[in-house]
């Protein structure tokens, strides 16, 4: 029972005032300006689809393709905006906050359905990640996307990627729906413990989006199951589904993160968990201070994820390398570990089995496994280590390998000293 | 000497016709020489003998797909360094495995440059409007790849843009797609292009999607390297974006907080707080009331991890309350007791035992799921003594509102919780014992028991038990009926 599904709905009228001022254009500005504190722009890992056929436009293959990268270094795969960005709520980290003065604007439908679509034609992107500000209630505004990428995949023959946030207080309906349609759905947990949702998301419930999150999880799974008479039901989000959190707004430590992802990832099959550097934004409150973003933070937590993940490293692992609960952010997490755990080191390259190898820095999955079969073959030199991609700065201290022995350099006083930037002064930004 | 020419069009292929034709007659890289697109004159070939163009030979498989995108690769060395490493792979087929062998790491750098260049024309190429010659729309575009990858890519840009015609203009070859059909034709230096007004559209998006706080312009560029800018219509706003990045960053710290619009206060005013419940919310005294209470239940830490509280389910007046261990996985994921892997062995096994399950109500001693997690898996933890004791306040509001006939206590923990006594089950199950308020109470194993028994044996006599069990729980509930 949703205590959310009580919500009071409001006139209309209220947020439409200043509707109809804006051009196309200004309402592009606008509603991707309010999107971009979303970080995923994965377009991999769907069903495979074409229009080779002439009866529609597009493709998925696999693997994604970023069209263009913006100065901030990020991706631009999709084209991410905002239906609106007039908002309910009042997220005390959240650009389109109630509160905020920022201007407002609301696409239709088929404004969104036509810039998708042309965009597509011209090869920018390779589909529509679409979110919306809460109006009205949850089911009305969930019920306005849904139409978008209906028409889009039914009246269109859209064949390209869609991801769509998913409003957890939403009706269940709604959200299965939406998953037939789009590739990818995803709910923001926003901030790493219930505590700070509560206090600073305070309409969110966490308990509602894990619940959410539990159910796209099983309905991905019931549509992978062959019924009785062995038909296939119909595909529901085949690319999974995501959320985000945000870093540096609250006082939550790496050790705290990392355990909620990693929760997450086992209890709702997460393809990704998103981490968000919280940045300056326009027309900020006051609840919250306006740092630099933590973009080094945000890094070593993405390395560590992919440790978590793919390199079979347990959390406490990663997080006892550290002492207040935080990851080193001058060096990396597995070489942290690695320089806490000299005992296991050095490893003969020749010899180690392949899951300490992962645990050797400056070894990647690849280059591991180009190790491993290759020495099935015969024993493998220095050289070869850098033909397979190895980075040789950090691992050589961590290995013995035919025509190199680290000496006494694995033990030595300063080793981290080299690896770990100079100390340098602080950028006034 | 042998001399082999190469087409333009279809070069993988011939390539590797004459490569298994050469290496059939023992022909040695040495005598060999390649040339592509008529490069060489007509001198040349009037000096060499052609080689062979057919025969069978068995390469490794992984060598296929290698040479067949080496071959795209401009590098005019290109055939003879395949051929000279197929000779070498004669043999040797471990070679193939041996990635530290530089003349394969040779390759494969190749083969990943040509993998890199397709992407990126795949990435970056645009496409304008142009006019249409008859129902399908019509559009175009200039590209200059770094490598001869047009053609391998023109059937992805045929599954992607299926519904419209289209040619891509390249340096050394144009592609065209018209009604469905694929064609190639001479290359061209740049054709001018009509303006498409959906550019200025384009070019707003990456602008505003851009956030000045995160300038990272090496990253940008590691990905998006400058010689493909000048024909993308997004690239020219990219020097005033990071002129103004820092100004614009800066800005948005200094700014003063404002007042909130008046409209805002309205709003809030409407919007009920979740996990607050009405003040007006009546006694939890019935099931359903109970249910809406413990959802926000913190009495012990495992509602942290869990997603919800599942409370128990089942007929108001149901004569048989089943009292179960704790939710899984697919419980604590539905919010429903008893429909993971458990709960169906129980469903099945109480039906062979004539034990009308419609007529249980079916919960759990610890209404959390407790865990940890294990890559993409929960592993299942048994709840300790205090979790149990925090929660034996539901179980027990549960069975006053209920007032069973008769509590089947499945597994040490329910009987902990029902009984205050969790040792010896086996030695108890199949014995009725009661609670603090004279409910009787049947002992049994739990379901999830039969399905960890790691040997048949064991494992059927558990389930004999166990059926034995509900076979005599069905019969008390008779008889008290």
């Amino acid at each position: 029972m949703s205590r959310c599904s009580t919500l009071v709905p409001i006139p209309a009228p209220l947020y439409i005032l200043k509707m109809g001022k804006h051009d196309l254009r200004q309402k592009l500005a606008i509603l991707s300006d309010a999107a971009k504190y979303d970080a995923s722009c994965a377009s991999s890992g769907t069903a495979k689809r074409s229009s080779r056929d002439g009866s529609g436009i597009g493709s998925t293959e696999g693997s994604g393709i970023c069209h263009a990268y913006a100065p901030d270094g990020r991706c631009i795969s999709l084209l991410k905006i905002l239906m609106t960005n007039f908002c309910i709520y009042d997220c005390a980290y959240c650009v389109n906050r109630v509160s905020s003065n920022i201007e407002r604007a609301r696409f239709t439908p088929d404004e969104i359905v036509t810039l998708t679509l042309e965009f597509y034609r011209r090869n920018y992107i390779e589909g529509l990640f679409l979110s919306s500000g809460i109006i009205r209630s949850p089911d009305a505004t969930m019920a306005d996307m849904v139409q978008v990428v209906r028409t889009l995949r039914e009246t269109h023959n859209f064949r390209g990627y869609i991801h769509l946030k998913t409003i957890p207080d939403a009706d269940p309906l709604l959200i299965e729906e939406a998953g037939k349609h789009a590739d990818r759905l995803s709910m923001n947990v926003e901030l790493p413990t219930d505590a700070s949702v509560k206090q600073y998301a305070p309409e969110k419930d966490p308990a509602t989006i894990r619940k959410a999150m539990a159910k796209v999880r099983l309905s991905k799974e019931a549509a992978g199951e062959k019924s009785h008479s062995g038909k296939r039901p119909a595909r529901f989000a085949p690319a999974g589904q995501s959320t985000q959190m945000i870093i540096g707004a609250d006082a939550s430590t790496d050790a705290t993160i990392l355990g909620q992802s990693t929760r997450l990832y086992s209890s709702y099959k997460l393809k990704r968990v998103y981490y968000s550097a919280f940045s300056p934004i326009p027309d900020a409150t006051a609840a919250l201070p306006l740092i630099r973003p933590p973009l080094e933070r945000e890094h070593r937590l993405y390395q560590a994820d992919w440790l978590l993940r793919f390199y079979g490293f347990g959390l406490e692992e990663i997080t006892g390398a550290t002492k207040d609960g935080n990851l080193d952010l001058q060096i990396d997490p597995k070489l942290a570990w690695a320089l806490a755990n000299r005992h296991h080191f050095p490893l003969d390259v020749n010899r180690a089995p392949r899951e300490m190898l992962l645990r050797v820095p400056g070894f990647g999955v690849k280059s591991v496994d180009r190790i491993v079969a290759t020495r099935r073959h015969r024993s493998l030199r220095y050289e070869d280590l850098t033909r397979m991609g190895a980075n040789l700065k950090k691992a050589r201290a961590f290995v013995t390998v035919r025509g190199w022995t680290p000496g006494a350099l694995t033990d030595s006083a300063d080793l981290r000293a080299r690896f770990a930037p100079p100390p340098e002064q602080l950028a006034l930004f | 000497m042998r001399r082999v020419a190469l087409p333009r069009l279809g070069t993988a292929a011939a390539w590797r016709n004459a490569a298994r034709g050469c290496l059939a007659a023992s022909i040695p890289p040495e005598d060999l020489v390649w040339s592509y697109d008529g490069a060489d004159g007509d001198l040349f070939s009037a000096l060499a003998e052609p080689a062979p163009m057919e025969g069978t030979v068995s390469v490794p498989k992984s060598f296929v797909p290698l040479a067949e995108t080496v071959c795209w690769h401009e590098d005019p060395e290109r055939f003879a360094r395949l051929y000279a490493f197929l000779w070498r792979l004669r043999g040797h087929p471990a070679l193939m495995a041996d990635r530290g062998d530089a003349g394969l790491a040779r390759l494969r750098e190749m083969e990943k440059a040509v993998r890199r260049d397709i992407h990126k024309m795949r990435a970056f190429l645009r496409f304008r409007e142009i006019d249409g010659l008859g129902a399908r729309r019509r559009f175009a575009a200039w590209f200059e790849p770094t490598h001869h990858i047009a053609e391998p890519n023109a059937p992805f840009f045929a599954r992607r843009f299926g519904d419209m015609d289209w040619v891509i203009q390249t340096p050394d070859l144009q592609v065209t797609f018209t009604e469905g059909e694929i064609a190639f034709g001479p290359g061209a230096a740049k054709p001018p292009l009509p303006e498409d007004a959906t550019e200025a559209l384009w070019s707003t998006y990456f602008r505003n999607i851009f956030n000045p706080a995160r300038l990272k312009v090496k990253a940008m560029q590691a990905e998006m390297p400058k010689k493909y800018w000048k024909n993308m219509p997004e690239a020219a706003a990219i020097p005033e974006l990071i002129a103004g990045a820092a100004a614009r960053a800066r800005a948005m710290q200094e700014a003063a907080p404002t007042l909130a619009p008046a409209r805002a206060a309205r709003i809030k005013e409407r919007l009920p707080m979740p996990g607050l419940l009405p003040d007006d919310a009546p006694e939890a005294d019935t099931l359903d009331a109970l249910r809406v209470e413990a959802q926000g239940c913190t009495r012990c830490p495992l509602y942290r991890d869990a997603t919800q509280v599942v409370m128990g389910e089942g007929p108001p007046d149901a004569p048989l309350m089943v009292v179960g261990e704790q939710p899984g996985d697919q419980e604590d994921l539905a919010g429903r007791p008893f429909v993971g892997p458990a709960g169906q062995l129980f469903d099945q096994i109480a039906e062979e035992a004539g034990l009308d399950r419609s007529r249980a109500y079916v919960t759990n001693a610890v209404k959390h799921f407790k865990f940890t997690p294990r890559g993409k898996r929960r592993i299942h933890q048994k709840p300790d003594a205090g979790e149990v004791a925090a929660c034996r306040w539901w179980v027990e509001a549960e069975r006053e509102l209920l007032r069973p006939k008769l509590i089947l206590a499945m597994g040490a923990t329910a009987a902990a919780s029902v009984t205050g006594q969790g040792a010896g089950i086996m030695k108890r199950r199949g014995t009725f014992e009661q609670t603090e308020d004279g409910t009787p109470v049947l002992l049994t194993l739990h379901p999830s028991y039969l399905l960890r028994v790691p040997n048949e044996a064991a494992k059927a006599a558990a389930t004999r038990d166990f059926r034995a069990d509900l076979e005599l729980a069905a019969a008390r509930i008779a008889e008290l009926a």
